[in-house]
């Protein structure tokens, strides 16, 4: 009676959101590959369009297939609805264009994805959406930032590439005591590490590509409405969801829909008239991924721990960020809100800067050199010299990103081998800048 | 739109279209916990489809400024208020839990100025575990947890909602948490403490349909059973694979056995 027998996270990761095949039998989710679905008749039809009844029309709106992996990412960060999207950084396009027009403004963290600072600073704007940057670290910048014109808090809860730890209950506080809602970007995290709208945040958004689908052969992204988020208290802020839409017979989607208005309008207009669509068989490999979260999450996390005391003990190294360190100065924060591990990046420094930095990029075996994280096999990268090139030297060192800053995506091989290569890679980095001297 | 009653606004969606006095109108009444949206998957439909929509949002729920009405007695009366302040004649009722006790003992009063009445989700007693109640008054997140597990069948809390990409247990959920403690507590509490369905059934005089959860746990099929037999005429629908939360659970088969239901009363076309 006290604990209502919901089922638990682990057996939503592989049957939330589906029914087997009510035709076939087909307990897999089916790939429908299709564009497009019969209409019983005419009144069927227009009463789909008008949105009087739920049903599919055109998978650029919904599909079977993604409705699967739509609800099941509903369920696992329990959310009231979610829409699948062609990658991470369309839902976060999706969130903003569902909540603001010209003339809005956001308040983020300072410390995000390169491509998230890109789109808030260079590509908004064209738009008339600005953007403010914070640091992550101090919920009260949040609040200065904040304009009449402001729409949203938004933030990585494990910043990238940094991994400052986001106070999600303080940063959330600030946000709904001026009447904000707080996007959290829970790529790093997942819903298995943390579910953010525990801790008040409105919305979330994934970039699926990464953890949850969790083998690096797929794009995808998710945009989850907690449902919570009072849009009457100030309706005149938010129109989209307050006002009649003519484009469907003047319907009112925080009305017509209640907790689930706005992620209703999300799909309604955003999937309709942006185009980001996640396919049927993206939705299946992304699912497929899934079903394994959280056993692939504890082993990321349980390596991730091991490269950070190998790392922090190496001759060759300056410095290791983890936040499961106790030097880390979020650790504590981590151990609030990502009880079960503060995820699987690290970021450490070779001794020898740049140089000595690049000379161990070049010289790893079984880490992967790519622009991706969250793979199953362990991958390294070198943001300032690729995802976030675009940043001038002082948006680099406000962001805390150093020119010899490594990011280490661990993955799932056999430990042993992990830091063997690490090993390997370090020692050939610190011949590579002792031989210089050896030559003077 | 907006309801005034006694200097108090109560609202009402429409489902998206005005109100033709000329056709039936139906009433929406929702039940302990709700407002006006849990009917969102029928009545934007109906509404297009021959009938008026009315779908309150009691007071204290939704838009509705509270207090609550803590009786079912009571929000009988408001029932009938909200017919007598819309001056419409060719109504019928529709609740759902509490919304269908209320509903029902407002049809025992009104007699045959009721057109019709339709039943979801109800029983002759709808009797409230004391830890539910005392959740309600005291913690509403886990008295919502408690409803929401109880309210929907097996295949809800799995999901596969035709209502694609939306988690009906975890909207039922939030719906919840949005009601004042206050007015969830007097919600459950006039459940709890109303007796009168059976003498209330045995006084309608209109054509009354029952939709009903084979998998409903709160009022199963077997307790709504004696109020059928009571009334003339009633017609039951059991949704073989809903349980108490039949408008998310089941949204096909209760719109399209409310809108069979509304055809005898000239509904079913669709507007033009």
């Amino acid at each position: 009676m006290a604990k209502p027998p919901f089922l638990k996270f682990d057996t939503r990761t592989l049957h939330a959101g589906q029914q087997p095949d009510p035709t076939t039998g087909a307990r897999a989710v089916p790939i429908y590959q299709t564009t497009s679905y019969m209409f019983d008749d005419v009144d069927h039809a227009a009463a789909l369009f008008n949105l009087e009844k739920p049903g599919h029309i055109y998978s650029r709106i919904s599909n079977p297939t993604v409705s699967v992996l739509e609800e099941r990412m509903a369920s696992l960060e329990e959310g009231v609805g979610a829409i699948a999207t062609a990658s991470g950084h369309a839902a976060v396009f999706l969130a903003i264009a569902t909540l603001m027009g010209q003339g809005g403004h956001i308040v983020a963290s300072r410390a995000l994805y390169g491509g998230s600072i890109n789109l808030f600073l260079h590509t908004l704007p064209r738009f008339g959406i600005t953007a403010t940057l914070v640091d992550p670290r101090k919920p009260e910048e949040f609040e200065a930032a904040i304009r009449p014109e402001t729409r949203l808090v938004f933030s990585e809860l494990i910043g990238n590439p940094n991994l400052d730890i986001l106070d999600i209950e303080a940063v959330a506080d600030v946000a709904h005591r001026n009447g904000l809602p707080l996007m959290i970007d829970g790529t790093f995290n997942t819903p298995y590490l943390c579910r953010a709208f525990e801790h008040g945040a409105d919305l979330i958004m994934h970039s699926l590509t990464k953890w949850c689908g969790g083998h690096g052969i797929v794009m995808g992204g998710a945009l989850i409405d907690a449902g919570t988020f009072d849009w009457w208290a100030e309706p005149e802020k938010w129109p989209t969801l307050t006002e009649p839409y003519d484009a469907y017979h003047g319907i009112v989607f925080a009305e017509e829909y209640g907790p689930a208005g706005f992620i209703m309008r999300a799909r309604a207009e955003g999937m309709r008239d942006f185009g980001a669509v996640l396919s049927a068989q993206s939705a299946f490999y992304l699912l497929q991924g899934l079903e394994t979260l959280p056993l692939r999450m504890d082993r990321h996390v349980a390596n991730a721990r091991k490269v950070a005391d190998f790392l922090a003990g190496h001759e060759a190294v300056e410095w290791v960020n983890y936040p499961g360190l106790e030097s880390h100065p979020d650790h504590a924060m981590a151990e609030k809100y990502l009880p079960k591990g503060p995820g699987s990046i690290l970021a450490f420094g070779v001794k020898g800067g740049r140089d000595a930095g690049a000379a161990f990029i070049q010289s790893v075996e079984v880490f992967s050199h790519l622009a991706n994280v969250g793979d199953a096999k362990s991958l390294v990268l070198h943001p300032a010299s690729t995802t976030h090139q675009q940043m001038t030297k002082a948006e680099l060192e406000a962001a805390g990103i150093g020119d010899d800053l490594i990011r280490v995506s661990v993955g799932l091989e056999d430990i042993d081998d992990l830091l063997a290569d690490l090993d390997q890679a370090l020692k050939r980095a610190l011949k590579a800048t002792a031989a210089p001297k050896a030559a003077e | 739109m907006d309801i005034t009653i006694d200097g108090r606004t109560v609202f009402a969606n429409t489902g998206g279209r005005d109100i033709d006095p000329e056709q039936p109108v139906a009433i929406f009444v929702h039940g302990a916990g709700g407002d006006h949206s849990v009917w969102g998957l029928q009545t934007r439909y109906i509404a297009h489809h021959g009938a008026g929509v009315l779908a309150l949002d009691l007071p204290g729920h939704g838009r509705s400024p509270g207090p609550a009405i803590d009786s079912i007695a009571g929000l009988a009366d408001f029932l009938i208020q909200v017919i007598e302040a819309t001056g419409l004649k060719k109504l019928v009722l529709v609740g759902h839990s509490m919304g269908a006790l209320a509903a029902l003992e407002a049809a025992a009063r009104l007699g045959d100025r009721l057109h019709g009445l339709a039943l979801c989700g109800v029983a002759g007693a709808m009797p409230v575990h004391p830890m539910l109640l005392e959740a309600a008054a005291e913690n509403p997140a886990k008295a919502a947890r408690m409803m929401a597990s109880w309210g929907h069948g097996g295949a809800a809390h799995i999901g596969g909602n035709p209502a694609h990409g939306i988690s009906a247990v975890l909207t039922a959920i939030r719906l919840t948490e949005r009601t004042k403690p206050e007015v969830l507590h007097a919600d459950l509490a006039a459940c709890d403490a109303y007796k009168g369905a059976l003498e209330a059934a045995e006084k309608v005089a209109c054509p009354t349909a029952f939709i009903l959860g084979a998998q409903d746990k709160m009022t199963p099929p077997k307790k709504a059973q004696p109020l059928i037999d009571a009334i003339a005429g009633a017609e039951a629908t059991v949704l073989a694979m809903s349980g108490h939360m039949m408008m998310a659970e089941a949204p096909h088969d209760v719109r399209e056995a409310l809108l069979h239901w509304l055809k005898r009363f000239g509904a079913g076309k669709r507007a033009a």
